[in-house]
């Protein structure tokens, strides 16, 4: 029987070498430490995506829907500071994106000052502005946090809102505030004339203010926002003021919400009452919820997704606002994770090389299920078409189809159609729960 | 992940746009109003009227040049100046060369502009704006330019019109004047105090209030601040929900004496008035409907009608102004040189079916016509609104209103 | 004087609407936590089914009926969809609600249509009851005044003085300990749930002729619900009502004397800058308490929540 000597034979796994420690000269343990450092891969994609994306879709209106999409994203993600990282539900948001659009607005029209400057920088003075009026109402209204918080802030929203009617002076009124934004100084030679360079410039300022806001939050008070919505009792013991780290974040958020305001001012060069009230606070709540808040490029997607479906999806139906609502409630009953959380679920099964088991079991229940569901907006379609056009108007068009809505035969195709859809996607859906619990384990055998 | 999803999206807009750029030949309009949300019902309405004038008066003659048909395009911009904007790009990349909008001023300002600066920035695919309802008199004063042109009286010319009628009743000595708080709402008392005190001196404006726009559930607090001024006659630019709510009031309240309205009338608010509003409400407008004008506008009623059994001709211009349009592209010979077309729309005398002749000022794009005075009753009536069997039947008719009347237009012309 | 009096039965009427709509909704938050956006599209269905009802069986089987419809509607609602998002959180039950809004009127201008609708007071009740030197008061007023006291004598007394009520308060504060009691506080919290929503219907059965039935009245009476329960204490009864009557005189008075910014600063001792055109400060200095009468409430809300987060009668903050 071998004796083992407590000094000398130290078990496998206590020596020296295998312990894991950190050192922070070797980059490759640098990211278990959590520090400033990003994974570049998926930041410089999607910067050579954007940059790419004009030749693919060479139309102006689809750059005019590309800016607003980025507009948005900053935007969301500015609110997702406060919203899925601190835990602040704010219902008044929009004011600041607002109040630093109006402030660029006013530069745009001060002509001397803005002759001399060139208009790539218009957007910091947004984020200026924006970042002073969270100053002074985050003063009070981080005091607390939770319902106390978010009525405070749709108080102050509504009431910034509905004084942009009555200051003309600064808000403009009925009529906002325009301007012309080819007066700054050219930037090498660019007057940003053409749309092209307008959407150039937007992206350059979304990858920018993106990259920040993403380091911020890995910054320490970035962190300490988690700890904070967490459990701010917990985080008061570590020595950190919770209200503080709230403040904090409350004027970072305000800050790349103007930014936002800024690049809208840029685009569009007029902003209005639209631009404050609450509808806009309850759009930027609603997409950055769909988009999922639990994760950073979560708003990013929401965003995406909220664009098309008001500005494309209006073109081809009067119910798209129909359409959004029910996604809405879909999401949150369902899928609280949002877009974001979707995607991020199946992360373990690409982990575990599964992913390729999924494929069949998802065309055989999501393809019908699609099909389904485009059944059922065809038939909602249909009845709106029945009961609300005018006599005579018989005809309408769906999926490029064109018929008659008032003939029993296009109603029974439709409802075939769903029928069949959903049939097929309620029978083959226990094999799709069969297959994503096999593809989430772990090894090959059950 | 972010860049696959971001990818996949986009493709899926591409999809949806390059279906759409499918027509070629047809002269396309963009109406670019609000065709959901609360404003919806006088955007589709109006959409209604537009797309049944360019059938009726254009297409079913055999359209236009060597047989173009006109089409007209409806864009639904959520009465947000940000939609209308993309909406308006979306609208040229089609290929659309005619933008007609008028629900809400500040859209108009918006697009305006935004057509202004793209013409100048876009030369080869220029737009021309014709506005058949936003009456802001900045439109075609300080914000005018070449390629806007308004069909509707703007607020000065109608509140000039209406303080005509009022100036020769003896019997009004106290004015109260009541409306929504912005520009226009602004406007019209700005008009109002300047005309009476011109036209009447002894006038005494016994009450200028502004309320909140769009805001007010209940109005009896203003009603009763009406009726307690002793005030012989209410003058309000009110319209839709605001409209019916302090029209209501007011008569609920105890006011006995006559209302002049620019916008009390179609849209369910004449239903919803009824008997309450009858011989009370007054509105300034054009176009001639009781008694209906011409037997031409009488067969266009009716066959209107027909077609929309829900819907009302209350914004008759809209004939106005496809006739105006298509008169200028048969005189240009062409329907894609837009500085061609707007040059013969410019200064352009036509006879309207409605009643009286229209004439373009071709120093600020204003169009100058009969103005008219009318009664809400259900009396003598041609066609009523709603079906409700009550109509607005013509008082006053004042002719060519406001013809030289004075413009700080400085128009820049291409 | 009699103007005053006149203002008075304005502010009670705006109030008692108010507080019909409150009372549910803060019965609703004290129970659940979650704010309800939908409330007002309750309210909004209220008035439809009730001149759907008006159409077929008069304006009373309408007042009769619609809420209750209202109220079996907002019991399914919670069943169905907030119990199943209640275990994620109060931020998606929050967005739950707000889709929901926005999905009802949705389906409201599906149904109906966008127009407005012609949905009047009937004619039993539409006289003048008396005026008041020159200024009529309408009996559906009257009307109005008498349901709403009648329904909050109603809550009152069921709430403090039946068995039933005194289970809801205790399950409204202790919901667990009065489920170990052996009570069905799912079933209660459903049942308040419907009975709150019943109470928006029927607010929106007898303000729908006269604020007028269409799409967008739920959004425009929205906000200030949340307002009215936020300064009057989130769960409490009396707040709701202190706090309804108050918005209402404020918001009547406001309107009715025409307060001028200037006159005050002038008394104050700051004189009228020489062009107020030019002046950066110009809208401040015109300002007219008609122009903010409807954002007063929003500056009350702010000041209570700064300096007295409970609101006036609220009983724990949350």
């Amino acid at each position: 029987m071998t004796v083992s000597d407590p000094k000398h034979d130290i078990p496998e796994g206590a020596r020296e070498k295998d312990q894991i420690t950190t050192d922070p000269s070797q980059a490759s343990q640098r990211m278990r430490a959590g520090s400033m450092t990003m994974t570049l891969a998926p930041w410089l994609i999607a910067i050579v995506v954007l940059v790419f994306l004009p030749m693919v879709f060479t139309n102006n209106s689809a750059l005019t829907i590309m800016n607003q999409m980025s507009i948005t994203i900053v935007f969301a993600l500015a609110y997702n500071m406060l919203l899925g990282q601190g835990g602040m539900l704010s219902f008044g948001h929009a004011v600041y994106a607002g109040v630093g659009g109006f402030a660029c607005m006013h530069i745009m029209n001060m002509s001397d000052f803005f002759e001399s400057m060139p208009l790539v920088i218009l957007p910091i003075f947004g984020g200026l502005f924006g970042m002073g009026l969270a100053m002074i109402v985050g003063s009070f209204s981080t005091r607390s946090a939770g319902t106390v918080f978010a009525m405070i802030s749709l108080g102050v929203g509504e009431l910034i809102a509905a004084c942009s009617v009555i200051i003309v002076a600064f808000f403009g009124g009925e009529e906002g505030i325009s301007g012309d934004r080819t007066y700054a100084q050219p930037f090498f030679g660019v007057e940003f004339l053409q749309q092209i360079e307008v959407y150039y410039l937007t992206i350059a300022w979304l990858v920018i203010s993106a990259a920040l806001m993403y380091l911020w939050s890995r910054t320490p008070v970035g962190r300490m926002a988690n700890a904070v919505r967490d459990n701010p009792e917990r985080a008061e013991f570590l020595g950190y003021s919770s209200r503080w780290v709230r403040y904090y974040s409350f004027i970072a958020s305000g800050f790349f919400c103007g930014i936002a305001g800024g690049l809208f001012a840029i685009n569009y060069e007029i902003l209005t009452e639209e631009n404050l009230n609450t509808t806009s606070s309850g759009v930027i709540l609603l997409v950055t919820f769909l988009g999922g808040v639990g994760f950073f490029f979560g708003p990013i997607i929401g965003a995406i997704a909220f664009t098309l479906l008001q500005t494309v999806l209006s073109l081809s139906t009067e119910l798209w606002a129909f359409y959004a609502g029910v996604l809405f409630v879909a999401t949150v009953m369902f899928f609280p994770g949002g877009l974001a959380g979707l995607l991020m679920m199946h992360v373990p099964v690409f982990k575990l090389g599964k992913a390729r088991t999924l494929f069949i079991p998802y065309l055989k229940t999501l393809l019908p299920g699609a099909i389904g569901l485009l059944g059922l907006a065809a038939l909602v379609e249909m009845t709106f078409h029945f009961r609300h056009a005018a006599t005579g108007d018989d005809e309408m068009t769906i999926f490029w189809t064109t018929f008659n809505s008032h003939e029993v035969l296009p109603w029974v195709i439709a409802i075939a159609v769903t029928a069949i859809g959903l049939g097929i996607t309620k029978a083959t859906a226990p094999a799709l729960r069969d297959a994503w619990n096999e593809a989430n384990t772990a090894g090959g055998a059950s | 992940m972010k860049n696959i999803t971001k990818l996949g999206a986009v493709s899926a807009l591409s999809l949806l746009i390059g279906a759409s750029a499918a027509f070629a030949e047809n002269i396309k309009i963009a109406f670019i109003d609000p065709l959901s949300g609360p404003f919806a019902s006088t955007g589709t309405n109006g959409l209604h009227q537009f797309e049944f004038a360019a059938d009726y008066m254009v297409n079913q003659k055999g359209g236009l040049l060597d047989g173009q048909m006109m089409e007209v395009i409806g864009f639904d911009n959520k009465i947000s100046p940000k939609e209308s904007l993309i909406q308006l790009q979306v609208a040229i990349d089609q290929g659309v060369r005619f933008i007609v909008q008028g629900n809400s001023s500040g859209v108009a300002n918006a697009l305006t502009e935004a057509i202004d600066k793209h013409n100048k920035r876009n030369p080869d695919s220029r737009v021309l704006f014709l506005n058949y309802a936003a009456v802001d008199p900045a439109l075609t004063n300080d914000k005018c330019n070449f390629w806007h042109f308004r069909f509707d009286a703007n607020a000065d010319i109608k509140m000039d019109a209406l303080t005509d009628v009022i100036a020769q009743d003896e019997a009004l000595k106290k004015i109260y004047i009541i409306g929504q708080d912005y520009s226009f709402g602004k406007a019209v008392s700005a008009a109002a105090n300047s005309m009476l005190g011109a036209k009447r001196p002894d006038i005494e404006i016994v009450g200028d209030e502004l309320h909140p726009i769009g805001k007010v559930k209940d109005f009896t607090p203003y009603a009763r601040k009406i009726v307690s001024s002793g005030a012989d006659a209410v003058i309000t630019g009110n319209w839709g929900a605001d409209m019916l709510g302090l029209g209501k009031s007011i008569i609920e309240n105890g006011f006995e004496g006559p209302i002049y309205t620019y916008y009390a009338a179609g849209s369910g608010i004449t239903g919803a008035f009824g008997e309450s509003g009858k011989n009370r409400i007054r509105l300034i407008s054009q176009g001639g409907i009781n008694p209906i004008a011409s037997d031409e506008a009488r067969a266009t009623y009716e066959a209107f009608e027909a077609k929309y059994p829900e819907g009302n001709i209350d914004q008759s211009r809209i004939f106005n102004v496809i006739g105006m349009l298509g008169q200028a592209i048969t005189e240009a010979g062409t329907s894609t040189d837009v500085v061609a077309i707007g040059t013969k729309l410019e200064g352009m005398e036509y006879d309207s079916m409605w009643g009286g002749k229209l004439f373009m000022r071709p120093q600020d794009h204003q169009l100058i016509q009969d103005m008219h005075v009318a009664v809400h009753t259900d009396e003598n009536l041609d066609f009523d609104y709603d079906n409700s069997g009550f109509g607005v039947v013509t008082e006053t008719t004042i002719e060519m209103a406001s013809m030289d009347s004075p413009t700080t237009c400085e128009m820049k012309r291409p | 004087m009699d103007l005053i009096l006149v203002n008075l039965i304005d502010g009670l009427v705006t109030g008692l609407l108010l507080f019909m709509l409150s009372a549910g909704l803060t019965l609703i938050f004290s129970m659940m936590g979650v704010l309800n956006f939908a409330h007002a599209s309750f309210y909004m269905l209220g008035a439809y089914f009730a001149y759907q009802i008006s159409i077929a069986l008069g304006f009373w089987m309408g007042l009769l009926i619609a809420p209750i419809l209202v109220g079996v509607l907002g019991a399914g609602v919670e069943r169905y969809g907030l119990r199943r998002v209640h275990q994620y959180g109060h931020v998606p039950e929050l967005i739950f609600t707000f889709g929901l809004a926005l999905l009802i009127e949705e389906m409201v201008q599906f149904i109906w249509g966008k127009n407005q609708m012609a949905y009047s007071v009937p004619e039993v009740l539409n006289f003048t009851a008396f005026a008041i030197s020159g200024n009529s008061i309408p009996a559906y007023k009257i009307f109005m005044i008498f349901i709403s006291i009648g329904i909050f004598i109603g809550l009152l007394y069921v709430l403090t003085k039946t068995r039933v009520g005194m289970i809801i308060q205790a399950a409204l504060s202790y919901p667990r300990t009065v489920e170990a009691l052996g009570h069905n506080v799912p079933l209660i919290f459903m049942g308040v749930f419907g009975v709150g929503t019943a109470l928006a219907g029927l607010a929106g059965v007898i303000a729908g002729p006269v604020l007028g039935t269409f799409p967008g009245m739920a959004f425009v009476l929205g906000s200030i619900v949340f307002v009215t329960i936020v300064i009057g204490g989130l769960g409490s009864l009396w707040g709701a009502l202190v706090a309804s009557l108050l918005i209402g005189w404020i918001t009547t008075f406001a309107k009715s004397y025409n307060i001028e910014m200037e006159g005050i600063l002038n008394a104050i001792g700051i004189s009228t800058p020489e062009d107020l055109s030019e002046s950066v400060f110009r809208d401040f200095w015109s300002l007219t308490s008609p122009q903010i009468a409807d954002i007063l409430p929003y500056i009350l809300m702010v000041l209570i929540l700064i300096f007295r987060p409970a609101g006036l009668f609220g009983k724990r903050q949350s």
